[in-house]
């Protein structure tokens, strides 16, 4: 009985919930609210010293080995856009979640959710798409499953992929290990993904030149790492863009980030379209870029590791980590004051004028 | 980015701001009409650049802060009907109503959508008939003609399933309501670029007459609106109240007359409730009788509807330039964007709101010192 009753404890919501409540669409934008479900929510019901470290995968040690582990569900509307589909995002998508742990990528499970109707033709582009992305990330894809749903009950096609990878002894990666004096790295332009993805959405096509920047990043990584294994720290700043990473990163290391406004790469093209958006490029999303933070002495090894690797081209040292404003992210502005990079509360809403 | 970048130029700037400490010898308390304005001083962080003398305080040209809390609950109350699909701009999807928002609306299951244009929302009314659309039409003159041309579209084409729920404003009667108070502050006007493009800047010439006060039509850019300071406080030293156009490269005296015929043909000017300020006359539009069809409001019998403001809430204050955001007791604790007490904490045009989003750390830091 007294077990019975901790265990009831245990799950009992820790928050009250007010009546009536529900989730909303910003409960999955990568900000605020995202960060107060996972809070409040899932995790007083997992509670486990692992998922606590709250990094893009968890690494445990099994038979010796250090093990990487990672899962990630892909819910794209359009199924299909300039530079790739759900099936390169999927694969490159998880692979991304344990490169940032250091891991080298080995193996993929597949989970296919598929809504009544959707076109078999559909299914098999988006099938040779997670073949090819597989093939070029060396990664097998060794267990899967499908399920079928009413019409209306899915949007085509959801699809989700874990993914399990070794990571050297030496690579000990982490969002807490910001320490100040250190630099951010960034290894290309941002929002290509967020704008592509944007400028196809039913209501809002605009002609654009923009292409998603999805990739597999863990043959940059292993190359950073090859070249310098003073990493702190990485990430690829997916949903909620450049500022949900770097605000994540800053509060769990109790440091500031202060950003050069100059320093970061924007194409043209997504500065013209975050502009007539009302947009900011800050906190659109990217699929194949990644920030490091390193140490300063390092940062010029892993800087010619990155230039020299064909996804770190245009890599640069775009802010450092102060102690002066611990969990707070700032940007030095061209006109030469500094502004918050804020997290936000939900998804970015366009303005009215 | 061309036509972009030439306005964000720091040494330039750094010179407008050298000139304007040598021009301004007395304190001067000036106003930005416009959210897009303020918005842009908060992000740049232009307040921090100016002389000490010279104190900006933000106007009530936040479409979404001002639209009247009753307004936001018909949306609500519309949004909510099943045979409803309610098409709004992204921002007024979060304005807390009496009770809940639009987002809240939408995960209930209410059909709430997001549009750029109002064309959109015509488009989705033709390929859904069995759909009552209605658009939710805020803004100042600037969004105004492009919803009067969706109802006219609506009109010619016999489009039935179509309407509009219009809480339009307008800049000058509000102006004139700012002056005419006897605790007004403001010494000169940053005047409002973008609907001075649709209105020309006539009718400011008046608001000088009447009031001797500088008014300068400013753009959105850095560089336009520390010249547009510095155009006021030239004024001021010199003891002069004229209105001056800085946005040259956008706004003419006459304004754009094809958009104002379309507004006269659609809307007529009616007296309006502003959030935070309370009822101006004369400064909102509504259709006309000939549109009325197309009036969202008498379709679904929302006219009665009313609201109270929640009391802690010092917006009044906030948009007519009395008090500082962050003179408000709730501001960054009880009142955040992600849990708005009034709409100025809502909208990134909102002075709240750009406040705490892009200035919290400089003030943490001035009041720690």
């Amino acid at each position: 009985m007294p077990q019975d009753a901790k265990l009831e404890m245990a799950l009992k919501c820790p928050i009250p919930i007010a009546d009536g409540e529900s989730i909303l669409m910003g409960h999955g934008s990568g900000g605020r609210m995202s960060g107060d479900l996972l809070r409040n929510i899932l995790l007083p019901a997992l509670q486990n010293p692992v998922l606590e470290r709250l990094d893009d995968q968890a690494i445990v040690e099994l038979g010796g080995s250090r093990i990487a582990f990672t899962t990630d569900s892909f819910v794209v509307k359009p199924l299909f856009f300039p530079g790739g589909d759900i099936g390169t995002l999927a694969v490159n998508g998880t692979v991304n979640d344990l490169a940032m742990g250091g891991a080298k990528p080995l193996f993929l499970s597949l989970a296919l959710i598929l809504e009544e109707g959707l076109p078999l033709d559909t299914l098999c582009r988006v099938m040779e798409s997670i073949r090819v992305a597989a093939a070029l990330a060396n990664v097998l894809v060794v267990t899967g499953d499908t399920k079928v749903v009413e019409k209306g009950s899915g949007d085509g096609l959801f699809v989700n992929t874990s993914g399990i990878g070794l990571v050297s002894s030496g690579v000990r990666l982490s969002a807490n290990q910001a320490r100040p004096g250190d630099l951010v790295l960034l290894s290309g332009t941002i929002g290509d993904h967020g704008i592509t993805i944007l400028s196809q959405r039913e209501g809002l096509e605009f002609e654009s030149a923009v292409t998603s920047d999805t990739a597999a990043l863990h043959t940059l990584v292993a190359a950073m790492l090859d070249a310098n294994s003073d990493i702190r720290c990485l990430r690829d700043p997916t949903r909620g863009g450049l500022s949900s990473s770097l605000n994540e990163i800053a509060s769990r290391s109790h440091v500031g980030v202060e950003l050069e406004e100059d320093a970061i790469p924007i194409r043209e093209e997504v500065r013209g379209a975050c502009e007539l958006l009302g947009l900011d490029p800050l906190y659109v999303a990217n699929e194949g870029k990644l920030l490091a933070i390193v140490e300063p002495k390092s940062a010029g090894a892993i800087l010619d590791a990155m230039w020299q690797h064909p996804l770190g081209g245009s890599a640069q040292i775009i802010g450092t980590i102060t102690d002066s404003h611990p969990a707070v992210v700032t940007i030095r502005t061209r006109l030469g004051t500094s502004r918050i990079v804020d997290l936000l509360s939900g998804d970015q809403l366009p303005r009215i004028c | 980015m061309k036509y972009l970048d030439e306005y964000r130029n720091g040494e330039i700037a750094q010179g407008i701001v050298a000139k304007l400490t040598r021009r301004a010898t007395r304190p001067w308390v000036l106003m930005e009409i416009c959210g897009g304005q303020t918005h842009t001083l908060m992000r740049y962080g232009i307040d921090e650049m100016l002389p000490a003398s010279i104190e900006l305080v933000h106007g009530p040209g936040c479409p979404v802060c001002v639209t009247s809390l009753e307004t936001i609950d018909k949306a609500i109350e519309i949004a909510s009907r099943p045979e409803a699909t309610l098409i709004s701009y992204g921002d007024m999807l979060r304005v807390p109503g009496s009770r809940t928002d639009l987002f809240h609306v939408k995960a209930q299951g209410g059909d709430v959508r997001v549009v750029y244009s109002p064309t959109e929302a015509l488009k989705f009314a033709r390929a859904n008939p069995g759909r009552k659309v209605v658009f939710f039409a805020v803004g100042f003159e600037t969004t105004a003609p492009a919803n009067a041309m969706a109802v006219w579209q609506a009109k010619r084409e016999g489009l039935r399933n179509f309407s509009m729920l219009a809480s339009h404003v307008l800049v000058p009667p509000a102006i004139r309501a700012l002056l005419s108070s006897t605790r007004n502050r403001v010494q000169g006007f940053i005047g409002p670029g973008h609907v001075c493009t649709v209105m020309g800047y006539r009718e400011y010439e008046d608001l000088v007459r009447e009031f001797h006060v500088p008014i300068v039509v400013g753009g959105f850019e850095p560089l336009d609106l520390l010249e547009a300071i510095l155009m006021l406080v030239t004024q001021l030293e010199e003891g002069r109240a004229a209105v001056e156009n800085q946005y040259v490269r956008s706004v003419t005296y006459e304004g754009n007359l094809r958009a104002q015929e379309i507004l006269a043909e659609v809307f007529e000017v009616c007296d309006r409730k502003w959030r935070g300020i309370g009822g101006i006359p004369e400064s909102g539009l509504n259709l006309r009788e000939e549109y009325a069809e197309f009036d969202a409001d008498r379709i679904f019998g929302t006219e009665g509807v009313t609201a109270d403001e929640p009391a802690e809430c010092i917006s009044a204050e906030v948009l007519q330039g009395l008090k500082k955001p962050t003179d408000c007791s709730a501001f960054g604790t009880r009142c955040t964007p992600d849990n708005p007490l009034g709409a100025p904490m809502v909208s990134s045009e909102g002075a709240c709101a750009a406040y705490y989003r892009y200035r919290r750390h400089a003030i943490a830091v001035t009041e720690s010192h």
